[in-house]
């Protein structure tokens, strides 16, 4: 699993669950301020990964998330964990 | 789910093998929504409610669901998820009395109400508000009680349960309303069920003289009020506490 793939994950999940255009989307994208998401769809977000990539992010790690490489980020490190 | 389209909509009822749940049960099939009907260790009477719901033209399942044990509640959950899809109608209706005076009162006696009433909550609505989310439509009902706003002597720990439930629905009534999820409270006043009936008999007529009505509410009253949260109709009412008492807990 290397960075491409996780970040196209990413992109993924934002696209099901807040339905954006991919094509806006980049590691700086900013949920808030360019998605228009709120602390739930945040959420919405990191339960589709932890979906895709048999994953559970404890809460506590969300904070501070605010751009899609920064949960790109915080994915490949559980990943990295569980291998 | 579009504004008008109901159908298909799948309702799980806790405690629905008897009382007021299985009036709920039955008033929620009545509107179109196909119905789980959850019991803890009533599997013969929540079978019957279901297959009344079925001669009636309605669908409905009889599922094993203990609020207490939250493996239980995962998997019941996951049964009626696998025979009828997403659930996004909820009621939590399971409910217990341990009534006592409260300087007698011990810890499992205080916590035995606050386990299956308030905490059963948290367990089924845990498990099932995720899906309601992905689905952006959902209805969460949960049946408080009178007592929640007016207290009760000898009911210290019952009235404390359901109280918390105000506390939970406003708090997900908040969260969930961008999803067009609501999530309300019915207030019950004293009505005419197994679990009144155990009270006895001055009890309850003391009970009944006390409400302006001057009488004891019927489970189907409650249901029709359930029903209607349930419905598209009243998606502009979340967070409310909806009181059906005969007017016993007028200015609470």
């Amino acid at each position: 699993m290397n960075r491409t793939q996780i970040v196209d994950a990413v992109y993924d999940a934002c696209v099901e669950v807040l339905k954006v255009d991919r094509s806006i989307l980049t590691e700086t994208t900013s949920f808030a301020e360019d998605l228009d998401a709120d602390s739930l769809a945040l959420v919405e977000v990191v339960m589709e990964l932890e979906e895709a990539f048999d994953l559970r992010i404890p809460e506590d790690e969300l904070e501070g998330v605010s751009t899609v490489g920064a949960a790109a980020d915080i994915v490949a490190r559980h990943v990295e964990a569980a291998a | 789910m579009t504004a008008d389209d109901k159908t298909g909509t799948v309702a799980l009822v806790t405690g629905a093998s008897g009382g007021i749940g299985s009036a709920i049960a039955l008033a929620l099939a009545a509107a179109g929504h196909t119905v789980a009907v959850g019991h803890r260790s009533g599997i013969e009477a929540a079978e019957s409610v279901a297959a009344t719901i079925g001669d009636n033209g309605g669908q409905a399942m009889a599922v094993a669901i203990d609020v207490t044990d939250a493996d239980a509640v995962d998997r019941a959950v996951a049964q009626v998820e696998e025979q009828f899809g997403r659930i996004t109608v909820l009621v939590n209706n399971a409910g217990i009395t341990a009534d006592g005076l409260f300087i007698r009162m011990d810890e499992d006696q205080w916590r035995a109400p606050l386990d299956t009433n308030l905490d059963g909550a948290y367990r089924v609505t845990r498990r099932v508000s995720p899906g309601m989310v992905r689905n952006r439509w959902g209805r969460i009902v949960n049946v408080s009680s009178v007592v929640a706003l007016t207290g009760s002597a000898g009911q210290a720990n019952y009235a404390a349960a359901k109280a918390g439930l105000v506390g939970l629905t406003r708090s997900l009534a908040r969260e969930l309303a961008a999803r067009n999820i609501t999530v309300n409270v019915v207030a019950p006043g004293p009505i005419d069920t197994g679990m009144l009936a155990a009270t006895g008999d001055e009890r309850v007529e003391a009970l009944a003289a006390a409400v302006p009505v001057g009488r004891l509410g019927k489970p189907e009253e409650v249901a029709a009020a359930v029903a209607y949260l349930c419905s598209d109709a009243a998606a502009y009412v979340t967070g409310a506490v909806l009181p059906i008492d005969g007017g016993l807990g007028m200015g609470h």
